[in-house]
């Protein structure tokens, strides 16, 4: 029950895009079309579930025991960048397929601040280990959840007839706004 | 106004390419933190802090990095800076560093900080990268501030803190919620668009 609560919490009440403003880049970035948005989603996932573990066992077995907690950002950067070029090696690898569909993606995914911000997050947080493996993917699923659904609009949007000076980012930030509003009805569900 | 071409060059971020209103760049800071003008002002000088050592640093060592590893090394030194932002932030102004909280760690991942870098301290020398940095960091600043400033009169009907409406009232509070940033984002972006169009067109008839 408890971990149901955090994954309602993660993906609709604290969406980690509406709510928290992360991850802003590539959601304007790469909704322009919903093919493309599921393969950065599913790429987001990925990297954040698998970069958020790794982050916690590095900050839990060696920078706390360690007292470098100063060198947290420094590792956790360091981390997240090696462990993008390693999925990508090893995806390239296993599955060409699945590297065929994410592949363009995973490059960008290191300067996503989601990534980073969800590592940092967990721990400010106290979570254990499982607490926090379950909240890095349901934010990362609420990730991805806002990122179809702001595609699926921004491909209506596209036959809508938008006054000049509101073409491109403008009118998409504006949309934005709106579905953060409608998010904003998940406020007190958990 | 001296044109020389130091003042294009700092000039440049500051208006021409402004970070935020012309580039897009560092939208996460810009929306997450822009609550009231002092979080923008203070947002905005540590990533100017940032910005400024880090493209001196850059281009002073920038032809001992080899080229293939100079990515993953821009961005060691800039991960050292921000963590020196941290640790000052920390220990002299603790009320604000609550405020702006998880937004100086992901300074680092700022794609406004790399991209500088690479686009511009990796090239060129150091007084011209210190142009720069300080350019486009208080363009970004001047943004954020202002993006702050218009969120917090419209939300709680103060500018830095400072309140113009009756103290009992409050202001429409949506705008200091997450959509307020993204409608006054939006509405700000098409504003600055409106009035760079229409100075273009007196600038033809003239």
């Amino acid at each position: 029950m408890e971990y149901i609560l955090l994954i309602i919490g993660a993906v609709f009440v604290n969406n980690i895009v509406l709510a928290q403003t992360l991850g802003i880049c590539p959601f304007l970035g790469v909704s322009n079309k919903l093919s493309s948005s599921v393969g950065m989603g599913a790429a987001v996932v990925f990297v954040i579930t698998l970069a958020t573990v790794v982050t916690y066992l590095i900050n839990r077995y060696l920078l706390v025991p360690l007292e470098l907690g100063f060198l947290q950002t420094i590792a956790y950067i360091l981390v997240i960048a090696a462990l993008v070029q390693m999925v990508e090696i090893v995806l390239k690898k296993v599955s060409p397929a699945l590297y065929q569909a994410l592949g363009i993606f995973l490059p960008l995914i290191t300067t996503n601040c989601a990534v980073l911000g969800v590592a940092i997050l967990v721990v400010q947080k106290e979570f254990n280990l499982l607490e926090s493996t379950v909240f890095a993917f349901a934010s990362a699923l609420g990730f991805m959840l806002a990122l179809l659904i702001f595609a699926g609009l921004r491909e209506d949007l596209e036959l809508v007839d938008v006054p000049e000076t509101m073409k491109g980012a403008p009118i998409a930030m504006i949309t934005a706004g709106i579905l953060a509003i409608a998010f904003m009805g998940f406020a007190g569900l958990v | 106004m001296n044109k020389s071409p130091y003042w294009k060059i700092f000039s440049n971020g500051l208006f021409t390419a402004n970070p935020v209103f012309a580039l897009l760049l560092g939208m996460c800071p810009t929306l997450g933190v822009t609550s009231s003008a002092i979080n923008g002002l203070g947002m905005g000088l540590a990533t100017t802090f940032v910005l400024i050592l880090s493209n001196i640093i850059i281009s002073l060592v920038k032809y001992q990095i080899p080229d293939k590893v100079r990515i993953p090394c821009f961005i060691v030194i800039i991960a050292s800076f921000v963590t020196m932002v941290e640790l000052l932030m920390k220990a002299y102004v603790p009320a604000l560093y609550a405020q702006l909280g998880l937004f100086i760690p992901l300074i680092v991942v700022n794609c406004l900080v790399l991209g500088r870098a690479e686009a511009f301290a990796a090239k060129n020398n150091v007084f011209r990268s210190f142009l720069d940095g300080a350019g486009m960091g208080l363009g970004f600043t001047l943004a954020l501030t202002l993006l702050g400033a218009v969120r917090e009169l419209l939300g709680s009907g103060a500018i830095f803190g400072r309140k113009f409406i009756a103290p009992e009232a409050d202001g429409i509070l949506i705008f200091v919620l997450a959509p307020g940033a993204f409608f006054a984002l939006g509405l700000l972006i098409a504003l600055i668009r409106a009035l760079q169009n229409s100075a273009r067109k007196t600038a033809k008839s003239r």
